[in-house]
């Protein structure tokens, strides 16, 4: 495969302003991806909807584990998930199947109050077979419609760029995590929406996030959030020290020994200049203007980027040290890495080498302006690694048991 | 195939050769050794990221990448800092040199 002829961080930084191209959406969000998703309602409807995928090449079916019984604040997520996934720019359309009509209403009025095309389907009372038969039609005329939207040019500002690092080692915090913090050092003032979240995992770095809120009434609003998920998740079920699953066994092998270890390391990805101005619950949209947000989400990779995918955000940059090979469907994950040996022994799913870090070879300074490039490329259209390679974890976080 | 970047033309002057490994801090007592296959008795070279400054010290045995050094005597009990941050306390004592991990190192925390 060619180099790209010039530096790509020269590229970026010739541009004043930095632009990528776009579709703008109905409701004036813009997006990097095209997709027509099919999105089940619950677990019971994914084989419907995997099979309205196969009949209508080009659309996406996101099946998933959940859906029934669930209640209260868990059910809130649930449809928030769904909805968020649906209303996200980078879908041009949805046709969403559920086991009945009720609940699948409930997620297609959400998603149609972004003005996208959206339709459902209850399965009930018609079978799989002809529920599959009515979406496919559907499918396929949204499908057309959608293949013949353009892209536009549009400012960097309306783009919306997430972050979560995962199967972290030391040398994410030496080298990809601060190359994430110094594209929002850079990108945060031209306007962009940013969103870290990660909760468990700033244990031992607690006192430094909460420094970096914008004012006291968010960093206590987040030291809130943080306390509640130690003393209702963490605390209330661990049997040990959670060696292994927090830190993770890769994190070990990868010299990673403590929380706060791991913790400091994460907090590298918010870079040295910008706050945080809003916390938001799980899958919420960011609701206070351009600026970097706080989500309050699990450390497990998929389930956060879901969440932050389900909050609006079209591209996600993943920082990783062992190698964390995920994916989603909607959302492009860029992954960065600096260490040489994963660089080297799985070179297929890594966007952006910055291992010269740890050589001295390469500066913070140029690394991040390399993200930046590699951000406008997979805006573009540039496929990541992980949407090569088909890695599309779509995981639902489940609060607590079903009734 | 991932993108390489190097460092910029203008950056090539100022270059040194690779170190060994790296420290976040010069309050921190451990580096990260940022080479594979790094040997017991190897006279190393590391860099404070911070600061700039260049250190040495003999790694006395052999130490993964991404496995922290210990830049000074530790004992069981001492706190470990990195990123000029508590990461945790010692639940053995290690020379200077040696490798700081799970065996020796644990959280304050959980």
């Amino acid at each position: 495969m060619p180099m790209p002829a010039k530096s790509p961080a020269r590229r970026a930084k010739a541009k004043s302003n930095l632009s990528f191209r776009g579709w703008r959406r109905e409701n004036g969000r813009v997006g990097v991806r095209n997709h027509v998703i099919i999105l089940p309602l619950d677990d019971l409807s994914n084989a419907a909807s995997e099979a309205v995928a196969n009949n209508i090449k080009g659309t996406l079916a996101l099946p998933h584990a959940y859906g029934r019984l669930q209640f209260g604040a868990d059910l809130d997520l649930h449809f928030r998930t769904l909805i968020g996934t649906g209303a996200n720019p980078n879908v041009a359309a949805v046709i969403v199947i559920g086991i009945e009509d009720g609940w699948t209403k409930r997620v297609v009025d959400g998603i149609a109050k972004t003005g996208k095309p959206v339709v459902g389907f209850g399965i009930e009372g018609h079978g799989d077979i002809a529920t599959i038969a009515k979406a496919s039609h559907k499918a396929k005329d949204f499908l057309q419609w959608a293949s013949e939207l353009e892209r536009e040019e549009c400012d960097i500002a309306e783009l919306w760029v997430s972050t979560k690092c995962g199967e972290s080692d030391t040398t994410t915090g030496l080298a990809s995590c601060p190359t994430v913090g110094n594209m929002y050092d850079k990108l945060i003032p031209k306007g962009i929406y940013g969103c870290f979240g990660e909760t468990s995992e700033i244990t031992g770095a607690e006192h430094i996030a909460k420094s970096r809120a914008i004012n006291a009434k968010i960093g206590d609003k987040w030291m809130r959030t943080f306390a509640a998920y130690q003393s209702e998740v963490i605390e209330a079920h661990k049997v040990d020290d959670l060696s292994e699953s927090q830190p993770t066994k890769g994190n070990i092998a990868g010299g990673l020994t403590t929380i706060e270890e791991k913790a400091l390391g994460n907090l590298e990805k918010i870079g040295r200049k910008c706050r945080y101005i809003e916390v938001l619950a799980p899958a919420e949209t960011p609701n206070a203007g351009p600026g970097l947000y706080y989500m309050d989400t699990s450390s497990a990779a998929a389930e956060c980027v879901t969440l932050m995918a389900a909050g609006g955000y079209a591209v996600h940059t993943f920082p990783t040290g062992q190698g964390n090979i995920i994916g989603n469907p909607i959302v492009p994950v860029i992954k960065i890495s600096g260490n040489p040996k994963t660089v080297r022994t799985m070179p297929e799913h890594i966007d952006v080498d910055v291992s010269g870090i740890l050589r001295r070879e390469l500066t913070l300074e140029t690394a991040g302006d390399a993200l930046i490039e590699m951000v406008v490329r997979t805006a573009n259209g540039r496929l990541t690694a992980a949407e090569t390679l088909g890695h599309r974890e779509f995981v639902m976080t489940k609060l607590y048991r079903s009734a | 195939m991932a993108t390489k970047h190097r460092r910029k033309s203008s950056d090539k002057g100022k270059s040194v050769p690779s170190p060994h490994f790296l420290v976040h801090s010069p309050k921190d007592n451990v580096g990260v050794i940022v080479v594979e296959n790094l040997s017991a008795g190897t006279d190393m070279v590391g860099v404070i990221t911070e600061t700039d400054k260049t250190i040495k010290l003999v790694a006395k045995e052999s130490i993964p990448i991404g496995h922290k050094v210990a830049l000074k005597a530790l004992k069981a009990g001492d706190t470990v800092i990195k990123y000029g941050e508590d990461i945790g306390k010692m639940i053995a004592d290690v020379g200077t040199g040696k490798h700081v991990h799970v065996l020796n190192l644990k959280t304050k925390r959980w």
